[in-house]
């Protein structure tokens, strides 16, 4: 028996800002379930079952806080599954509702992400005084900067190309009303003016850190049918993890990246992504990732991905755009931020992305990835059901 | 062998909370001695007052005042309280249904022995003398022999709660009030330190490599399969699967892979800015490990430079690393490490 198919039904945001002081944890996550509800015009009631994510508990210091989101969320005498991957979490939580609707365990599944990040400490969560280890001498972009190094050694690329990315994001989200970020006056001069933080990591090339959270209903074909708006569609959904050292890793084009990609086109029958995908929502913490992911994700062939960005093919008006809502340089929840670019790729063929909608859009890919580049998740929606 | 390292790792971070229109109201009380519930569509008073109902998933913001007196529903004698639990003398945990309210409150209990505490037991609220809108504004709850049960007569509250629905129509008596959740200056978000205490073991794989490092040599281990050597090593090859044993020594010289320059200053780190953080790949070493460069200007480091570590005596691993003065490495020789 074939997987049922599975649409993507309603979509809620927060208006991810800094600090959601007027709210608790409890009160964020039912801002963006109850948008999501509305928006496919369901209640509770209609919900089977809730799957949720968020980065590592240390962050807020809340042990297990699905336990008391039960009830702002609706779950009691429902299954409620909490989904955990680092960075890339929003993605696999999709992904695992997903799965419950493809496998006919349930209908209709709330599907929800958040992180509070003004209440948490992301950096002291992830640099625990561990007894006889080193300390991690520079943070998360002192990680992350020195693959970045490789990258541009690797390729040859200008070292604009980062600037490029934090200029076109940035823009983006001005067209977004629910990023965190709307920078009015942003100029390119702007961003390779702002100062340099771990070189060759400039400032304006960062993530900022934010509140929020994204929900999704996902439903059944019936569900799908009954639903107000048009849904989008599954194509594809694929996990792969990796270690996050191991002699032969390629920090610069993890192999699992690669192959999670390599999944989810065959599941959507994509020989050719770079034509046959319309829009991308990838995770980009740090602009040079998009030359990076470009690449690694199939766009660009290796040491091609930079090119594709310098030529403009990644902006909004370019024949892939990339990041049209602004993407994680412009709103970094981090919990959400996976299940963010999920939900902006199926708002995209739903023709639902205001302001920043691609005409036309007819297939999108969603990605994730967390860690130290070690989980990946990503999923290619349609306007169309899938043939079988 | 050498016994494998043990030392206390302490996780300890004061976290913040935002509490939202609900707990603002029940925390703001209790530092103004009131205690509030709050009420469902269906006339419940639950306190601790949540923000969503637990049937119905409704939005709850109707507030209830309570009284400060109540009757233990269950309870557990605490005979050895840790450090930051409410009272430092044994005590029980007790559930405690406040007059008026439909739910219970855990909170402690001080009495003198086990032997002072059952289920029915009356009593009342011990207030902190300073209140901060906490829940320790409630110091603790204490036997209380003031007015007597109103409930007296019904059954036991625990035996109660089985009861048939329909007694539940009877009028109950009820002290909860209308109280509106408004006070001036309300508290609207807390600090909740959080700690955890382990043991920590890094291992034996570990312990070797920390034992060789106190003798200023780097000792990895290989794979019996893949072949690739583990700095440091972890007594199994992440790759393979498989338990890695035959020690390597690596080093003590190797080669930049990668570097970021390191602009702004970390929390706990008393290193001057900028400085340079970089990926090195020790020779025989077959993953690059992260160490600072020095003893040479930041802007001059760059991708294949040759450096060797320099020890201080005070510290476990090389305080850093400096050019050894050979020429750079070909970029062909390292790029498989990067
Ligand atoms: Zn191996």
């Amino acid at each position: 028996m074939a997987e049922e198919p599975v649409a993507v039904v309603g979509i809620g945001q927060t208006r991810h800002r800094a600090a959601r002081r007027d709210v608790s944890l409890a009160g964020l996550v039912r801002e963006a379930a109850l948008r999501a509800l509305a928006d496919a015009e369901l209640t509770w009631a209609d919900i089977d079952a809730v799957v949720i994510g968020k980065a590592p508990d240390f962050f807020e210091g809340v042990m297990m806080p699905e336990l008391y989101l039960a009830d702002a969320l609706g779950a009691v005498g429902k299954p409620m599954l909490r989904v955990h991957t680092a960075g890339s979490v929003g993605g696999s939580t999709a992904l695992v509702a997903a799965d419950l609707i493809a496998a006919r365990v349930h209908t209709t599944v709330l599907t929800l992400a958040f992180e509070k990040q003004s209440e948490s400490n992301a950096m002291w969560g992830l640099s625990l005084p561990v007894p006889f280890q080193q300390p991690l001498l520079a943070g998360a972009g002192g990680f992350f900067a020195p693959h970045i190094r490789a990258y541009m050694r690797r390729t040859g690329a200008p070292d604009t190309i980062g600037a490029l990315v934090a200029y076109k994001d940035r823009r983006n989200a001005l067209r977004n009303p629910y990023a965190h970020l709307h920078e009015h006056g942003i100029t390119l001069a702007k961003v390779q003016e702002s100062p340099m933080l771990w070189d060759p990591i400039r400032y304006s090339e960062t993530c900022p850190s934010s509140d929020g959270a994204c929900a999704m209903i996902l439903a059944d074909r019936a569900g799908a049918a009954r639903a107000p708006r048009p849904a989008a569609w599954v194509h594809g959904g694929a996990m792969r993890s990796e270690p996050t050292l191991f002699a032969g890793k390629d920090f610069v084009s993890p192999r699992a990246g690669k192959d999670c990609a390599a999944a989810v086109y065959r599941q959507a029958r994509i020989t050719d992504p770079r034509r046959e995908i319309d829009v991308v929502e990838m995770y980009v913490p740090f602009s040079w990732y998009e030359p990076m992911w470009l690449e690694n994700l199939g766009f660009a062939a290796e040491g091609e991905g930079w090119k594709l960005t310098e030529s403009g093919v990644t902006e909004l008006d370019g024949d892939l755009p990339v990041n049209p809502s602004g993407g994680v340089l412009s709103a970094n929840p981090i919990g959400a931020s996976g299940m963010i670019r999920f939900a902006e790729a199926a708002l995209q063929v739903r023709g639902q992305a205001g302001e920043h909608q691609i005409d036309g859009a007819r297939r999108a890919l969603g990605h994730a990835y967390g860690g130290g580049s070690q989980f990946f998740a990503m999923w290619l929606v349609g306007s169309e059901p899938p043939t079988t | 062998m050498p016994q494998p390292l043990r030392a206390p790792l302490v996780v300890e971070f004061p976290f913040t909370r935002s509490l939202g229109p609900v707990q603002s109201a029940f925390l703001t009380g209790l530092r103004e001695r009131t205690v509030l519930g709050v009420r469902t569509a269906d006339g419940r008073i639950l306190v601790p007052p949540v923000e969503y109902d637990p049937v119905t998933a409704d939005e709850l913001r109707e507030l209830a005042e309570v009284a400060a007196t109540g009757t233990v529903t269950t309870w557990a004698w605490n005979p050895a309280p840790r450090r930051g639990q409410p009272l430092a003398t044994p005590f029980a945990w007790v559930l405690v249904r406040l007059d008026g309210a439909d739910t219970a409150l855990l909170h402690a209990l001080d009495a003198p022995g086990p032997g002072a505490v059952r289920t029915g037991l009356r009593v009342t609220v011990r207030w902190a003398a300073e209140r901060t809108g906490s829940i320790t504004d409630i110091a603790c709850f204490e036997p209380y022999e003031g007015e007597s049960d109103p409930y007296e007569g019904e059954p036991d509250p625990y035996e109660r709660e089985r009861v048939p629905y329909e007694h539940e129509h009877e009028p109950r008596p009820r002290t909860a009030g209308g109280h509106d959740g408004r006070f001036d200056d309300p508290v609207t978000g807390i600090v909740a330190p959080a700690r955890l205490d382990y043991d920590y073991s890094p291992g034996r794989a570990q312990s070797r490599y920390l034992h060789a490092l106190a003798e200023r040599r780097t000792v990895g281990e290989r794979c019996p399969s893949c072949r690739k050597v583990y700095v440091p090593p972890r007594g199994a090859c992440p790759t393979c699967g498989v338990a890695t044993a035959e020690q390597i020594e690596v080093g003590p010289r190797g080669t930049v892979t990668t570097y970021c320059v390191v602009n702004i200053k970390a929390k706990n780190l008393d290193i001057a800015v900028p400085y340079v953080y970089a990926h090195i790949a020790l020779d025989g070493a077959d993953l690059a490990l992260h160490a600072r460069i020095g003893g040479i200007p930041y802007d001059q480091v760059r991708m294949g430079l040759r450096v060797e570590p320099v020890w201080t005596a005070s510290s476990r691993y090389p305080d850093h690393y400096r050019p050894s003065g050979e020429p750079d490495a070909d970029y062909e020789v390292y790029k498989e490490l990067l």
